[in-house]
């Protein structure tokens, strides 16, 4: 019953390894090694990497953006909240509020085209989970994250918030146009 | 005090109890089996309604159980067990008196208090914000204080635990190093002590935010620390249930490590890189640098992957070792299929093995690698995960223990030994295919915490892909099945303790009978001089190596299909 027993052998760092364990323990390493540099590599060569452009942001400052952004470029309403929808042109700055428990606006954009995401929540955290392209990305408020992101598909979307927010938190669903 | 207490030799394992240390360690497993019971029962709720045919509670309840459920179980049941491995890692391996019982009662006593006090601003309902409860969304402080009562309680049973393994050295009643098993309790300690100061260091400032003594707790620094202790506390299941499986190999098996090296060196690993743990909750936030990322939710070049891998290896290995020398060396596997497999305390040591490397372990890694970790990120998939390593592997280990200490520690005999006998099948099996249905939704993109997945009444609705709603639905039935299993172990745990018939206790004495010197043993001299000693296991790490490769590619390639982002 050696486990629950002192070791015999009493310098157990001095403890000879065994041909088993030494084989694993290398093969083992090998895929550790692999599986780290699997991650470099797809920044290098990897279409999906999460950027990590970050500001600091207020509410008042990141409505204002994104109230801008609304008041230039919506092309219709959609539901009885008259939520804008918004084109945006490619290659822009575009805004996604989340708060308690809707996200604004709507957004509309190509396919195939470059757009810079930015996300914050006004209140509490909320995720950003794109459906059915299934990405999911947390959302901190006070935090403004933009994201680069290039739809490669063309529909309608939705976006769930998937961090608990609230008694309301299922209720907190989206949509997402790309042409 | 030392000598105000009597040891007790138990005629059935020979191990040694202290008066002392017995009533605390029985007193913190029942809290412990409490707080399962607890869970468990709570766990019916969250369940159903998840099961969207049944879809049972109202939401503000559904998200206040879940809250519950995920604090009496992650916390109560698994921290209030993890003391009682503690002091019997300390007291009952090394033959010593505890230290300072009175101090022990008292953590017992914050434990209790804490615990109960946190339940209950949850039951008020002001609290429905999750064990993890970010801000800026706050509970009543009554929540906050709970969990730090609870913490304080918990850091003092640390304490003790040192301090017990302090006079064993002292009173020497070991020789040379101590237990294997006793090594990983001391390395679960280590690691408890680290998370329960980040606890604090998070949670005192959110207590006085909510009695709004301060003004303004970040965000991002919050879940940054809340999960270094969030994360960190999972690498002390970890060591602590690995630490089992090695005292279950010895217990049934007579085994010993191959290496005591290679294990106990694997057990550092664990403590050396533990601290990165938290970036594994951050893949998907905001304001952390790439680079940050990528090390830390390795943990340096998958270090603690590495121990895991190593441990995976060798604990079956030492009961291969083990059975092949009392003659079952036929074939590869013949050491396997002639072990006890009726006996609950190893079949539910080895279910808890497989199901956490496999379905624990690779899901694990996978999701906390940088750039996968947006496709599962706050789905199903995580609870999937995690019931996983919680479930198969902490729990499921910690019920296969029980069965160890009832005749022994609990001086009973069991009740329904032929129940016992399937309890870990049923649980073990039931709970493999509850994850992996779980994992299967959330490959989906169905989200975790979630109470209607049909958005009825939205004007938005999302439909998800009827594949997902069949996930859902044997979500249900899985996790109903597991629940069961639960209750049978609460059965037999409790109605042992009440109806069992009394064992005798064993020769009692004033004096400790110290460990005699282990006889050096017939190991190997040299690196190989044995041979090739576990081939079995061998061939099953492959098999696992071989997994893991597999699913980890399949993900990568799932990632590549996604929208472009950089
Ligand atoms: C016995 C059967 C069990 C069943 C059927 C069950 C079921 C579930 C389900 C369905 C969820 C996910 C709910 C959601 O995210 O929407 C959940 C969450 C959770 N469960 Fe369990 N569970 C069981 C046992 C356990 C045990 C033994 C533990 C811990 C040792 C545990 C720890 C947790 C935790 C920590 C959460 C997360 C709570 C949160 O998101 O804040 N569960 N459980
Ligand atoms: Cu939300
Ligand atoms: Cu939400």
């Amino acid at each position: 019953m050696s486990a629950i027993l002192p070791p015999a052998e009493r310098l157990w760092w001095k403890h000879p390894i065994d041909r088993v364990e030494g084989t694993w323990i290398a093969l083992a390493f090998i895929w550790c090694m692999i599986m780290f540099f699997m991650m470099v590599l797809w920044h290098v060569y990897g279409e999906q990497n999460l950027s990590t452009e970050t500001y600091k942001t207020t509410p008042d400052a990141f409505m204002g953006k994104t109230q801008a952004m609304v008041d230039q470029y919506t092309v219709r309403t959609e539901t009885d909240m008259e939520i804008p929808v918004v084109a945006p042109p490619a290659g822009s700055d575009v805004y996604l509020i989340s708060r308690l428990w809707s996200f604004w606006p709507i957004l509309e954009l190509e396919k195939g085209k470059t757009y810079r995401l930015h996300l914050t929540s006004l209140d509490y955290n909320h995720g950003f989970s794109l459906q059915p392209a299934n990405i999911n990305v947390q959302v901190v408020p006070g935090y403004e994250h933009v994201l680069t992101v290039t739809p490669n598909q063309s529909g309608e979307l939705a976006i769930v918030c998937n961090e608990y927010c609230g008694l309301g938190h299922h209720t907190m669903v989206s949509r997402l146009y790309v042409r | 005090m030392a000598n105000a207490t009597t040891y007790r030799i138990c005629p059935r394992s020979g191990l040694q109890f202290e008066a002392q240390a017995e009533k605390l360690i029985l007193a913190n497993a029942v809290a412990a089996v409490v707080f399962l019971l607890i869970g468990g029962v709570l766990a019916i709720g969250v369940v159903l309604t998840r099961w969207p045919a049944v879809h049972w509670l109202e939401a503000a309840t559904f998200y206040q159980v879940l809250t519950a459920h995920g604090l009496d179980m992650l916390i109560y049941w698994i921290i209030f067990f993890e003391i009682a491995v503690l002091y019997f890692c300390a007291s009952t391996l090394l033959r010593c008196r505890i230290a300072t019982p009175r101090i022990a009662w008292l953590a017992f006593a914050l434990m209790v208090i804490g615990a109960v006090v946190n339940n209950i601003a949850v039951y008020q309902g002001a609290s429905s914000v999750m064990m993890t409860s970010y801000v800026p969304m706050m509970a009543a402080p009554s929540f906050y204080l709970g969990l730090i009562l609870f913490a304080v309680g918990a850091l003092i049973g640390c304490f003790v635990f040192l301090g017990t393994l302090v006079i064993a050295k002292r009173d020497k009643t070991y020789q040379g190093s101590v237990p294997l098993v006793t090594f990983g309790a001391i390395v679960a300690c280590i690691i408890a002590v680290f998370t329960i100061v980040s606890g604090a260091i998070i949670l005192i400032p959110t207590y006085l935010m909510s009695i709004g003594v301060v003004k303004h707790v970040d965000p991002l620094i919050y879940r940054m620390i809340w999960w270094a202790f969030g994360h960190s506390s999972q690498q002390i299941n970890v060591a602590a249930h690995i630490s089992i499986w090695y005292l279950v190999a010895a217990v049934v098996f007579g085994a010993r490590p191959m290496s005591e090296r290679v294990s106990r060196g694997a057990f550092l690993l664990y403590i050396l890189f533990l601290q990165l743990a938290s970036a594994h909750h951050l893949l998907a936030d905001p304001g952390v640098s790439t680079e940050w990322k990528v090390v830390n939710t390795s943990y340096f070049m998958y270090f603690a992957v590495l121990a895991s891998m190593i441990h995976g290896l060798t604990v079956p290995g030492a009961m291969e070792v083990a059975q092949r020398q009392k003659g079952y060396t036929k074939g590869l596997f013949e050491w396997l299929r002639k072990a006890p497999w009726g006996n609950p305390v190893f079949s539910g040591v080895f279910i808890s093995i497989v199901g956490f490397g496999f379905l624990g372990g690779i899901s694990g890694v996978m999701m906390g690698t940088e750039q996968l970790n947006l496709i599962i990120h706050n789905t199903i998939y995580v609870p999937g995960h995690f019931h996983a390593t919680v479930v198969v592997g902490t729990t499921l280990t910690f019920m296969a223990l029980t069965y160890y200490l009832i005749p022994t520690l609990f001086r009973r005999e069991m009740i329904a030994p032929g129940l016992a006998k399937w309890q870990p099948y049923l649980f073990g099996f039931s709970m493999y295919f509850f994850c992996l249905v779980m994992m299967g939704a959330g490959t989906l993109g169905v989200s975790r915490r979630h109470w209607d997945m049909a958005f009825s009444g939205s004007a938005m609705a999302y439909e998800w892909p009827g594949a997902a709603y069949m996930m859902m639905g044997l979500v249900g039935i899985g996790g109903i099945v597991a629940i069961v299993g639960g209750a049978i172990y609460i059965y037999i745990t409790v109605g042992s303790l009440l109806w069992g018939k009394r064992l005798e206790a064993g020769a009692t004495s004033q004096k400790v009978t110290p460990i005699p010197p282990t006889a050096p043993s017939a190991a190997a001299q040299t690196y190989g001089s044995m041979g090739f000693v576990a081939p079995g296991s061998f061939v099953l790490a492959i098999v696992f190596l071989v997994a893991f490769v597999l699913y980890y590619f399949i993900n990568w390639k799932y990632l590549s299909t996604l929208w472009g982002m950089s």
